[in-house]
């Protein structure tokens, strides 16, 4: 059986200074993610999801553990052996505000990293794949001469896909990207991701707090709750059966749009 | 019939910032003693305008343009500024969305507390103590004597919300309004607040303006709702009708967007454009178009 794109193995991330004993937040976590396959990471604030997702991408040291990526131990790698990954592990931020740089076009914004990665032959050939691309996430060629702050909330996120996806990675982490959007642009912004996601192959980590955007998105889900995996499996088969209390105490907390009296007087959450 | 505790009339409503677009348009609801109304929509619905000229407190740049708004008969948008400072926060009180800034960082939460009771309500600083000890252990804090001692940021954002709880609660107002109190946590922990509100008001028989934009917890809270687009009423009434059976097509499509964990089929349908042309068409005729229920 072919190895798996990126392999997490008793991951263990401590912030701090590790002498003075620090706070450990991931306590040996594994992880297994094959080409084109999506899973969730779904947990309460504190439960180490950012982290993970961090780990994998070796935005954080972890203190011990391994981290594999097509095949590749990179778990100590230094920032100059690492650069080739970065381009095949491509990330979406929560706020794209606060990742997109508010003095830059959009133009600008697209078109810097596929001059940094070598990617685009010439000019023509980089104005070409990135008005292809806007086209793929719905956006109108005449955000290019936009900054930022002058796009909707839905179309800043689209922007944040369309340079993950320009780069043309393997591996695209997507962190809490819909959770401030109102409920007609995520399904928009969502449906866009899984999309794209099937057209190019692309495996995705989709870290969330809402385990329906989960549902909708996800081929697998992770279940994480104070730095430890406490359920993992095909989404099928956790949403219809979950094994684990905690699993099931944050599915019997989502409201459902259907009024029913009982869900109020229902199990008390830990 | 008896009066309703809160009757908006025609409220009309615009940006003074924006070149005078209007923000409300011609809205009308009616809440009734003890009921909890969900007021829901995306951003720039205008759920939380409406929220903010019920507790007096729009923003300058907000101008009111026509319609009243009654509260007990008397026209809050009238009322010279003397009674409406007597009513709010005794009459009316507010569950703000994030306590933390609500709270003042530098006081004990002993102190926050007790103001009201002692201002307002006459109490000594024992009985008033005393009160607020009764209040904590209403909203099930374990260790209210801690928690009276304790900083804002030496508690949880789920306490810091509890002890807004009690806050809005403690001089017995008739009318809360809470201004999507949950967002910002946990979903465990927003049962325990969700069901803590609902508690709460019935134990004291309040009624509860529900700012939020999430159609599942409207439909676990709220008897009723208002659902709005755009500044205008799109649909309302009880909400068991309008999520079984709703009238408006953007009611349809905002249900079918949100996704399901339990039906992984359904939902995430991106609301379709013809109901944005048709909202836009509405929005533009001065009458209202509301579907309303019952």
């Amino acid at each position: 059986m072919a190895e798996p794109l990126l392999q997490a193995k008793g991951i263990e991330v401590t912030y701090g200074n590790r002498r003075r004993g620090g706070v450990k937040v991931l306590h040996g976590i594994d992880l297994s993610l094959d080409r084109g396959e999506t899973i969730g990471i779904v947990g309460e604030s504190g439960s180490g999801k950012t982290t993970l997702g961090r780990a994998l991408l070796r935005l954080v040291d972890v203190s011990a553990g391994e981290i594999r990526f097509a095949g590749q131990d990179i778990t100590h790698l230094d920032d100059g052996a690492m650069r080739p990954y970065r381009k095949r592990m491509q990330m979406i931020f929560q706020d794209p505000m606060a990742s997109l740089n508010p003095r830059h076009t959009i133009g600008q914004i697209l078109g810097d990293p596929l001059r940094f990665h070598g990617l685009a032959r010439s000019g023509a050939d980089a104005d070409q794949r990135i008005r292809r691309m806007l086209d793929r996430v719905g956006l109108p060629s005449i955000v290019l001469g936009r900054n930022p702050h002058e796009l909707s909330g839905g179309q800043r996120q689209r922007v944040g896909i369309a340079r993950a996806a320009l780069l043309e990675p393997e591996f695209v982490l997507a962190d809490e990207i819909v959770s401030g959007l109102d409920v007609s642009t995520q399904a928009q912004v969502l449906n866009l991701l899984k999309g794209l996601c099937r057209d190019l192959g692309l495996a995705m980590a989709f870290i969330s707090h809402d385990l329906s955007v989960i549902r909708a998105v996800c081929d697998r889900v992770t279940v994480m709750r104070n730095g430890r995996v406490e359920e993992e499996g095909a989404c099928a088969e956790v949403f219809a059966a979950p094994k684990s209390d905690y699993t099931r105490l944050l599915l019997d907390a989502i409201p459902l749009p259907e009024v029913d009296a009982g869900w109020l007087k229902g199990p008390e959450a830990a | 019939m008896t009066t309703p505790l809160v009757s908006i009339t025609g409220l009309s409503a615009v940006s003074l910032r924006e070149g005078g677009s209007p923000i409300l348009r011609d809205v009308s609801l009616t809440l009734q003693r003890g009921e909890v109304r969900g007021l829901v929509g995306e951003s720039g619905a205008g759920k939380s305008t409406i929220a903010k000229a019920l507790l007096g407190i729009l923003p300058r740049t907000v101008k009111v343009t026509a319609g009243e708004i009654r509260f007990e008969g008397r026209d809050l948008l009238t009322m010279p500024e003397r009674e409406l400072r007597a009513i709010m926060g005794s009459e009316i009180a507010l569950i703000p969305q994030d306590p933390q800034t609500a709270l003042n960082p530098g006081r004990r939460i002993e102190a926050q507390l007790t103001d009201g009771l002692r201002l307002r309500r006459g109490m000594n600083a024992r009985d008033a103590r005393e009160r607020a000890l009764q209040l904590l252990e209403e909203v099930h804090i374990r260790d209210p004597e801690r928690v009276l001692r304790a900083y804002p940021h030496e508690l949880s954002g789920g306490m810091r919300q509890r002890v807004m709880i009690a806050a809005a609660f403690s001089l017995e107002p008739k009318l809360v309004v809470a201004d999507e109190p949950t967002t910002a946590l946990d979903v465990t922990v927003q049962k325990q607040i969700l069901r803590l509100i609902r508690g709460m008001q019935e134990a004291h028989g309040t009624a509860v303006i529900f700012v939020t934009h999430d159609l599942g917890v409207v439909a676990k809270i709220c008897d009723s709702v208002t659902l709005l687009y755009g500044g205008k009423v799109i649909e309302q009434g009880p909400t068991a009708s309008v999520l079984a059976a709703p009238r408006h097509a953007y009611t349809r499509a905002l249900i079918a967007a949100g996704p399901r964990y339990d039906r992984p089929d359904a939902g995430l349908e991106p609301v379709p454009q013809s109901v944005f042309d048709q909202l836009q068409a509405e929005l533009a005729q001065p009458f209202s178009s509301e579907m309303s229920h019952g």
